[in-house]
């Protein structure tokens, strides 16, 4: 990853191509878009178009095939949330919170503060002792969220955090997920498949076609913030998700 | 939303209870069945003695000190064997677990010496290294080495690719992702292993004490039956069944201490 300094994470004529014994997969075409510092980014598309990869070539988890992507430090630290909460089983809420910062090798007591400083920011109050299988899926996530926080990262890469959950639940995980946002000026990428809550979330969202992805649209919501329920009635808000329903319905594709 | 996180202490600790009991009832009616057996068919003492002659033979034996001594022999036999292959499989099964290439290169060798019983085998390795303790011991290592190579294999593959990612999003090292998430998430699997491992390795060092050798619970075998002592027998065999049984949950135990985060595994058993 190279840096560069005037956003916060840019990608440049990205492609990215899979060879694998069943042949050859063209995930990614030729994406171009950046994000400025603390914005905050929704990518959407139909199923199989590369959104997830996407999110795993920020991370670093797949190289790119071509072009580049770059943020505007030279060791981005990177907290991921990924689809399913993906704790570990054998480590208590607090010690899953607490992983990154064990993994830095940092003393225990500056640890264990910062742990339930984010355990509050989490609203997992009285749960720092249970187990993973004790939790709903929506603590779990929350739990996930709290430990992608604790190292004060510097990108929030979100992989369908809230897909498991009931669209209640969901909807008051997007509510928090903004509040956090507001409150710690990060800058989020977030793959989801609701287009109510692309628009409802970002800043920008990036419409993805189906493989190999390429960017069909990309929009600005300047929708005012803080954004509260009542913003899902007003015309603005609907002008936008049509806009965006329209766009992936012409790409000739169904949306899940 | 579940929101007791306690554990419910009191319906386990009565159900150990009630094991506890249906233990000692189960055994009594196997004594008295054993018993009545032996009164029934008037067997004679050296086809078949009764619970209170076994039981006579194991005072007699207990007091002269050879029971003891034969047991630690065993026992030693038994741990050292479980200690070297274990460690042995330990490492090769890591090995394995990361690199396919060298998987494919040994399994021929590997499926190869499963399915040869060690039984099989065992005589030519008390030619080769003596009746001594050291042939009981590579008997031994040779039984448990398979079941926890196997696990370990097994073990390291089921670690979750997330959690490996979400391990290299954190930029943690291979030693720290070894030690914080590739033992813990192996681990139910790999002491699943462990615990085959330990009952097999009794089998193994009492094949190995029968085929030749002059000390051990086999060799105590060997000797009475030689003497049509009978008791004695039993009092050998009795005694491999509690050193086996000790050592399973003796597993079992350390296995519930490194893993009670699995509370649901206990509910299956």
């Amino acid at each position: 990853m190279n840096s560069c300094p005037e956003a916060a994470l840019s990608v440049h004529n990205l492609d990215v191509i899979f060879r694998d014994a069943s042949g050859v997969v063209h995930a990614l075409h030729d994406l171009t878009f950046s994000l400025p510092p603390n914005g905050f980014l929704s990518l959407i598309g139909p199923s199989g178009c590369g959104k997830s990869t996407l999110l795993r070539v920020l991370a670093g988890l797949v190289p790119p095939t071509a072009g580049e992507v770059c943020y505007n430090t030279d060791q981005p630290k990177i907290g991921m949330v990924f689809q399913k909460a993906n704790l570990m089983p054998w480590r208590r809420v607090l010690e899953n919170i607490s992983l990154p910062l064990e993994l830095k090798g940092l003393p225990k007591k500056t640890i264990l503060d910062r742990v339930h400083e984010v355990i509050r920011q989490v609203g997992l109050e009285g749960f720092e002792r249970a187990y993973p299988r004790d939790l709903s899926g929506g603590m779990a996530q929350r739990v996930a969220i709290g430990r992608s926080l604790i190292q004060d990262p510097d990108i929030l890469l979100l992989d369908e955090p809230f897909g498991a959950l009931d669209a209640l639940t969901r909807e008051r995980m997007g509510d928090e997920l903004q509040h956090i946002w507001h409150a710690h000026k990060k800058t989020v990428v977030l793959v989801t498949h609701s287009i109510p809550e692309a628009v409802y979330l970002s800043d920008q969202v990036l419409a993805l076609s189906s493989r190999p992805g390429s960017i069909v649209l990309d929009m600005p919501v300047d929708l005012p913030r803080p954004r509260t329920s009542e913003i899902r009635y007003s015309d603005s808000f609907s002008k936008l998700t049509h806009k965006l329903r329209d766009t992936l319905q012409e790409d000739n594709t169904m949306i899940t | 939303m579940k929101s007791d996180t306690g554990k419910e202490t009191t319906p386990q600790s009565t159900g150990l209870f009630s094991r506890l009991l249906y233990l000692a009832a189960s055994l009594l009616i196997g004594v008295l069945l054993w018993q009545a057996a032996t009164m029934v068919f008037g067997l004679p003492a050296f086809i078949l003695p009764g619970p209170g002659q076994v039981w006579r033979r194991f005072i007699q034996s207990l007091a002269e000190g050879q029971l003891q001594q034969h047991t630690l022999t065993t026992l030693f036999e038994v741990l050292a064997g479980l200690l070297i292959g274990g460690l042995a499989a330990t490492s090769l099964g890591y090995l394995l677990a990361k690199s396919a290439p060298l998987e494919k290169l040994l399994s021929p060798y590997l499926v190869a010496s499963q399915s040869l019983p060690v039984v099989a085998i065992a005589p030519l390795l008390v030619i080769w290294f003596g009746p001594g303790i050291f042939s009981k011991i590579l008997i031994c290592s040779l039984t448990v080495f398979f079941p926890i190579l196997i696990n370990t294999v097994v073990g390291l593959r089921e670690v979750p690719n997330d959690l490996r990612d979400l391990m290299r999003t954190l930029k943690a090292s291979s030693t720290q992702t070894l030690w914080k998430l590739e033992v813990p998430a192996a681990l139910p699997i790999y002491m699943g292993g462990l615990r085959v491992g330990a009952t097999l390795s009794v089998i193994g060092a009492v094949v190995g004490e029968l085929v030749g050798s002059d000390r051990g619970l086999g060799f105590l075998i060997n000797i009475g039956r030689g003497q049509y002592d009978t008791a004695l027998v039993f009092v050998a065999i009795f005694t491999l069944v509690f050193l086996a049984v000790t050592l399973y949950g003796l597993v079992l135990l350390i296995e519930r201490q490194f893993l009670s985060w699995q509370s649901w595994r206990q509910d299956v058993r």
